[in-house]
Order: C-alpha cells, then sequence, then structure tokens
C-alpha cells in the first residue's frame, strides 16, 4: 500500500511524560515522525502537538487510534485532506561574501524573509511559510552554501471550527 | 479528616473493595507496610520475590474477576515486577501495582534504589502515575483502579515517593471519576450488528473465532448461546480456552500454532469469521494473507487499536463483548432460524470428518506421556479445577487436553509468555478462589524460574498443586532445534536437575513422584487429596513434541502432524 504524509493535529494534557508517551509510542512501534511541535493552547492545562508522519492507509488508522488510547490524548484531529493553515519557521545561516549578498537579500525579499543577523560572511535570514515554501528558499540559497539551518516543524489549525 | 498518604492509600484500597495485597517491602515503602499492620481487613501475602507478587495478582484478578493488587519497594522491588506487568499488558489483566519511590526532592540524582519505574513501564501499563503531591494520592489511586478495570482491562502503575508516603492532606473519597480524554464504548453500533446477522444467515460454513475479551467481559454465556442458536462451531485462542464449554460438540479446540487440526482447516475453509475479543496474534494466525482467505471477517472488540490491527477486516464492532453478543442474540431472535440445523449439516460433517480422521492423538508406551499426565488429570477433576500454566509444551498440552468449562479457569502467560508464571498465578489464583482446586502445570524449566514460591505457598496455606512434566529439556525449545535445527540440542538438555521430591519437602510441601504409565493416576490422586501444597514430579518421555504444529509463518492450513 501506498505511503503518504499526513498531518496530525494532537490535543494533550499538558503533563509531565505525556511527550515521551506519545514519542515513546512512535518508537516502541516503528512509526514514524517527519517533525513534531509542541506548546501550550489557550487552555493552560491543555498543549496542541502538530505533527507529520508517514505511513499506509493501514498504518495511519492504527496511528490514530493508539494515539487516542493514551490516557492524556485528549483528540486527535487529522488535518490530510481538510482545509487548514499551516506554518513552519526556519533560521537559514547562509554564506554572503559581498558579491552575492544583493542577490541573497532579493531572494529574501521575494520570500518576505527577515534578516535577523549579518556577519563578514554569512546572513542568518528567517523565513516562514508552509513547508514548500521554505524548501523552495532552501533550494535558492543553496548555490550560495549553506552553513546551518534551524526549522520548527509546522504548527497549524483547520480553517473552520467543526 | 487529616490523614498520613499510607493512612490514605490504604483507605482507598478499602474504598476499592481491596482484601487482597501481594507485596514485598523494603526502605521506601516500610511506612506503608507499617500502617499495614492496623489495617485488618486486609490480607497482605508475604511473596519471595516481586515477580512472584505481580503475578500473584495477575492469577488473582484471573481467578477472582476483581482488581489484583501488588506493592513493592523501589529500586530492584520495582524492577522485578517488570516482566509480570508486561505479562499483564499483554493479556489485559487489571492489575494495580504500587511502588515506593525515593523521596521527591531525591528524584533524578541516581539516589540509592532509585529507578524511573514510570518510565520504564510507560510502554508496558495501560496507564501509570508518579504522585508527587499526597493531596493527590487518592484521586490518583481511585483513577488507578478506574482505568485497570475499565474498558480493555490492564495494568496500572502508582509510584509512591516516601515524602509523599509521610506527608498528610485532608482525606475525603474521591468522587466518581471522569476523564475527558478516556471513554471506552461499551455498547456496539446496531448498524454493524445487523450486517453481522444478515451474514450469518447468508453463511454456509461460519466459524465463531472467541478470545479472552469474552472472558474478561464475562460474555462466556452470551458466546454459548449464539453458537447453538445459530449452529456455528467455535474455536479460540489460548487466552479464550475457557469462554465456551470443551465439551461441547460444536467445540472445535484451539486455533493457531498448535490448534487442533479441524479448529485450523475450518477456519481456513470457512466462509464467514465472527471473530469476539480476539487480537489476531502472529501465533494464531500463520501467514496473515492465508488466513481465512475465503472468509467475511467480523471482529469485536473493546479496543479499537485491536480491530484492523493485524487483518483486514469486513465487519468491524467497536464495543464490549458481552453487551455485543448479547445484542447480536436479541437480533437474531427476531429471525426465523428454523432451517438453521440442516443449513449447517454438510459444514458440521464436514468438520467431524476432519475431528475423526486428524484428532489429537499420542500413543502410550512404556515410558510416561505428559498428554496422559493431563488427560489423567482431566478424567479425575472432571474437568473442575483451575489450571494455571508455566511455558512451553506443558502449556501447550494443557490447552490441548483439559477441556475448560468456564472463564478464569484456564491462568496463563499468553501475549508475553513469561516462563515462572504459573506457580505465583496459581497461588494468586488460589487466593482469590478458596476452596477451589487449583493445578499448575509446568515444565521442568519454568518451574525453576519461581520455585521459591513454593515457600508463599506453604505459609499462607494456598494448597496449590504443582505437575511437573518433567522431560529434562526445555522442550519447546528442543521441539524447534529437532523440526528446524536438525536436532543439535544447544543449550536445551539439563545436565543437572534438582531433586523436586526433595525440594518440595525442604519447602515444607509434599513431594511425590511417578516413574511409569502405572503410577500417574495414583500419584495424582494422591496428590489432590492432600491438604497442603503438593508438587508431582512425573518423569515423562524426553523427546515427545507438541502436534500439530504450524511452522512459524506458515499457513495455519499446513500442519506437521504426528
Ligand atoms: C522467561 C522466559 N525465558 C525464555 C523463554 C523461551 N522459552 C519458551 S518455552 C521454553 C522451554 C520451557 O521449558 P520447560 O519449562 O521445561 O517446558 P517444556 O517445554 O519442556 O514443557 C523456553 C526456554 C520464555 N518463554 N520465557
Ligand atoms: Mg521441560
Amino acid at each position: 500500500m501506498t505511503e503518504k504524509r499526513h498531518l496530525l493535529s494532537i490535543l494533550v494534557d499538558n503533563e509531565p511524560g505525556v511527550l515521551s508517551r506519545i514519542t515513546g509510542l512512535f518508537s516502541g512501534r516503528g512509526y514514524n515522525i517527519e517533525s513534531l511541535s509542541v506548546a501550550e493552547t489557550v487552555d493552560p492545562s491543555i498543549s496542541r502537538i502538530t505533527m507529520v508522519t508517514k505511513g499506509s492507509p493501514m498504518i495511519i488508522e492504527q496511528i490514530n487510534k493508539q494515539l487516542n488510547k493514551l490516557i492524556n490524548v485528549i483528540k486527535v484531529s487529522d488535518l490530510t485532506g481538510t482545509k487548514y493553515v499551516q506554518r513552519e519557521m526556519a533560521l537559514i545561516k547562509v554564506n554572503a561574501r559581498s558579491e552575492h549578498r544583493a542577490e541573497i537579500l532579493r531572494i529574501s525579499d521575494i520570500f518576505r524573509g527577515q534578516v535577523v543577523d549579518v556577519g563578514v560572511e554569512h546572513f542568518t535570514v528567517k523565513v516562514e511559510g508552509d513547508t514548500e515554501k521554505i524548501n523552495a528558499v532552501l533550494n535558492l540559497f543553496k548555490p550560495f552554501g549553506i552553513r546551518e539551518i534551524a526549522r520548527t516543524g509546522g504548527v497549524a489549525l483547520p480553517r473552520e471550527n467543526k | 479528616m487529616e490523614l498520613k498518604g499510607a493512612h490514605i492509600l490504604l483507605k482507598m484500597l478499602q474504598e476499592e473493595g481491596v482484601d487482597t495485597v501481594f507485596g514485598y517491602p523494603g526502605g521506601a515503602v516500610i511506612d506503608i507496610y507499617d500502617a499495614l499492620m492496623e489495617a485488618g481487613d486486609i490480607n497482605h501475602i508475604l511473596v519471595r520475590h516481586e515477580q512472584g507478587a505481580i503475578h500473584a495478582a495477575d492469577g488473582y484478578a484471573r481467578a477472582s474477576g476483581k482488581v489484583g493488587v501488588c506493592l513493592v519497594t523501589s529500586g530492584p522491588g520495582a524492577t522485578n515486577t517488570v516482566t509480570g506487568i508486561a505479562s499483564a499488558y499483554m493479556d489485559s489483566i487489571p492489575v494495580v501495582i504500587f511502588t515506593g519511590q525515593v523521596p521527591t526532592a531525591l528524584i533524578g540524582n541516581d539516589a540509592f534504589q532509585e529507578v524511573d519505574i514510570v518510565g520504564i513501564t510507560r510502554p508496558c501499563t495501560k496507564h501509570n502515575y508518579l504522585v508527587k503531591d499526597v493531596r493527590q494520592l487518592a484521586r490518583t489511586i481511585k483513577e488507578a483502579f478506574h482505568i485497570a478495570r475499565s474498558g480493555r482491562p490492564g495494568p496500572v502503575l502508582v509510584d509512591l515517593p516516601k515524602d509523599v508516603i509521610n506527608a498528610t492532606a485532608q482525606f475525603k473519597v474521591p468522587g466518581e471519576v471522569r476523564l475527558k480524554s478516556y471513554n471506552p464504548t461499551y455498547k456496539p453500533n446496531i448498524k454493524q450488528l445487523n450486517k453481522v446477522v444478515d451474514l450469518i444467515q447468508k453463511a454456509k460454513k461460519p466459524v465463531i473465532f472467541s478470545g479472552g475479551g469474552v472472558s474478561l467481559s464475562h460474555g462466556h454465556h452470551e458466546l454459548t448461546e449464539l453458537a447453538r442458536k445459530a449452529q456455528i462451531p467455535v474455536t479460540s485462542s489460548l487466552m479464550g480456552l475457557g469462554g465456551f464449554p470443551g465439551t461441547d460438540s460444536l467445540w472445535l479446540g484451539m486455533l493457531g500454532m498448535h490448534g487442533t487440526f479441524r479448529a485450523n482447516m475450518a477456519v481456513s475453509e470457512c466462509d464467514l469469521l465472527i471473530s469476539a475479543g480476539v487480537r489476531f496474534d502472529d501465533r494464531v494466525t500463520g501467514k496473515v494473507d492465508e488466513f481465512a482467505p475465503h472468509a467475511k471477517i467480523v471482529q469485536i472488540d473493546i479496543d479499537p487499536t485491536s480491530i484492523q490491527k493485524n487483518i483486514p477486516v469486513h465487519v468491524p464492532v467497536v464495543g464490549d463483548c458481552k453487551i455485543s453478543l448479547s445484542q447480536l442474540n436479541s437480533l437474531l431472535d427476531k429471525e426465523d432460524l428454523s432451517g438453521v440445523e440442516d443449513q449447517r449439516k454438510s459444514w458440521l460433517d464436514q468438520i467431524e470428518q476432519w475431528k475423526e480422521t486428524t484428532p489429537l492423538a499420542y500413543k502410550q508406551g512404556d515410558v510416561i506421556k505428559p498428554q496422559y499426565v493431563i488427560e489423567t488429570l482431566y478424567d479425575l477433576t472432571k474437568g473442575d479445577a483451575i489450571i494455571a500454566t508455566e511455558v512451553g509444551q506443558n502449556q501447550m498440552w494443557a490447552a490441548q487436553y483439559y477441556h475448560l468449562k468456564e472463564p478464569g479457569h484456564f491462568i496463563t502467560s499468553g501475549g508475553l509468555g513469561a516462563m515462572g508464571f504459573g506457580l505465583p498465578a496459581a497461588i494468586g489464583a488460589q487466593a482469590g478462589a478458596p476452596g477451589v482446586l487449583v493445578v499448575d502445570i509446568a515444565g521442568d524449566g519454568s518451574i525453576q524460574m519461581n520455585i521459591q514460591e513454593l515457600a508463599t505457598a506453604v505459609q499462607y496455606k494456598l494448597p496449590v498443586k504443582v505437575v511437573i512434566l518433567n522431560n529434562g529439556f526445555l522442550g519447546m525449545v528442543r521441539q524447534w532445534q529437532e523440526l528446524f535445527y536438525e536436532r543439535r540440542y544447544s543449550s536445551t538438555k539439563f545436565v543437572h536437575t534438582p531433586d523436586f521430591v526433595k525440594l518440595a519437602e525442604a519447602y515444607g510441601a509434599t513431594g511425590l513422584r511417578a516413574s511409569k504409565p502405572e503410577e500417574v493416576s495414583a500419584v495424582l490422586a494422591e496428590g489432590i487429596k492432600c491438604e497442603g501444597p503438593v508438587i508431582m514430579d512425573f518423569i515423562v518421555e524426553p523427546e515427545e513434541s507438541v502436534y500439530p504444529m504450524v511452522p512459524a509463518g506458515a499457513p495455519i492450513k499446513k500442519m506437521l502432524l504426528v
């Protein structure tokens, strides 16, 4: 069966050990996590985990059910195929010799990036958007030489509350 | 009322109806043990190893239908329970484990006898807790019992730091547990059940496959009613034994790797497989792609993760087995089933033929056959004993030759297959079912893994009877070596074994031995009659194998026969 990428939004109790229950479930059962981000929601007793995972329909069904089985998991929504907004942020430290500086700034502008740190030989550019947009910027920066990247992993919310 | 943590714990145990605790003391729980001295209505059974405590709590839970409770100290006390917790988790047995922990201020410092038992047991408990504040203690215990016994049952561990046990708090019995994220589905979807009714009426060759979930939900009467009403033969997993009467003409015997010929054939040929409370373990399915290849598959289970985990299912039914089967029966009552006997005749005839041509069989010669010991035990006890087993060939022969009448009467480490389970589990079962004959069917290897618990049995006058099928081998592994490794018996023959009769006597129990077939019946009769715990050592055929056998990963139709 074909593997597909799925974006899950998981509401959990904001308690110590909950994240390790979830990552433990994934490692123990051999599921994969492509990205993960966690933060408190409006209700401080609840956290939202946004996760990108990959698997066949049978595996995704299991992931959903297994997550729901954890006592600290309140709700699992598979946003894949629904209407949602997703954002991810990346800090990209790119080589910036003087002859390339103008070009790098131009690319950054086109993607509404922001230079957050400047060195003699580098820029650190902040970009945000969906995963494709960040990948596009990375591709364009590649020829200059990317020194380091820090990416947040996606966060997402459904467009309408059902 | 202002109470110390230790007293809150005991109050809550009483509140939950706990009268028996299996445990072992140590520094981190010394205050709880101190408080226990005054708790007259709680019977504490001092085991000889913490693994014994958790297996005993497991056996107690299975035999009594109540939650088993175990209490151990921090560090090594806690880690010694891990095998038993994993076993209870695999078999969905409701137990609550209380572990001592170093004081909260020392947690994380690698303090003396500190282990992160909550971290260690996260993947093998239904849920677990570290109680950091004595004010949370009562509610946490209430939740632990609720989670252990509801939905798909399982072990819940509560870790108790020493300072929490000694701190005081205002005690009030907590109200009903409501967890926003935990709400098991008991009632099945009626639309799904209607589909099952429809399938039953169309089926020419149906089979019911029942598992531990039927016993756990006490759905055995409903299962029997369904089978008889719709004339559907029944097979079960190892965990499901006892859920359907082993003497009924519709009984097929166990399914899977060591299942009967007729059960494996029937499932391979059936056009409808109604499964209830099973999780399609690989020991049952063999090669998944060729499991029940012609059948529409119905799966009833309270745990949605069990459904469609290993095999594709046509009609999933999420719900409690007892409730689902009972509603299915009511729906069937509205249908005209008058022609069902005729409709099933050729299918049941076919099954009868499989039974006649290829029954479970062995030949009793000059040396005692292990199967003969179990058959004789069955004849003598008329199927009324609670049977605990160890792991290996002994377990499979017990499953094949002891025909069970009721659930809770076959106590075995099914999912984990933990050697050393049987004796402590039998002790727990005896504590949970006083007056009932409890027999541990054991191998000479497994029994040595928790033999120390014989002292517990003697001390508390729990008169369990241990039947050792002494083949001088780690028999099940030897069997694999014989069949698949050209008889290269690497580390499976015991060069030295203790004298089990003398060992029994050393522990203050009775020891008996049979070396010839004609002694078997008398030894069993005498052992059963004895008042206290007994070890019966049966010197059996060393290289007897369990048949039928489906080689691992083969289709269940491809059985090796005697
Ligand atoms: C704790 C543990 N260790 C190892 C095994 C692997 N194992 C499965 S059956 C078996 C042999 C058991 O020997 P014995 O108790 O003598 O039973 P028999 O098969 O001879 O009846 C072994 C070693 C196991 N199941 N559990
Ligand atoms: Mg043996």
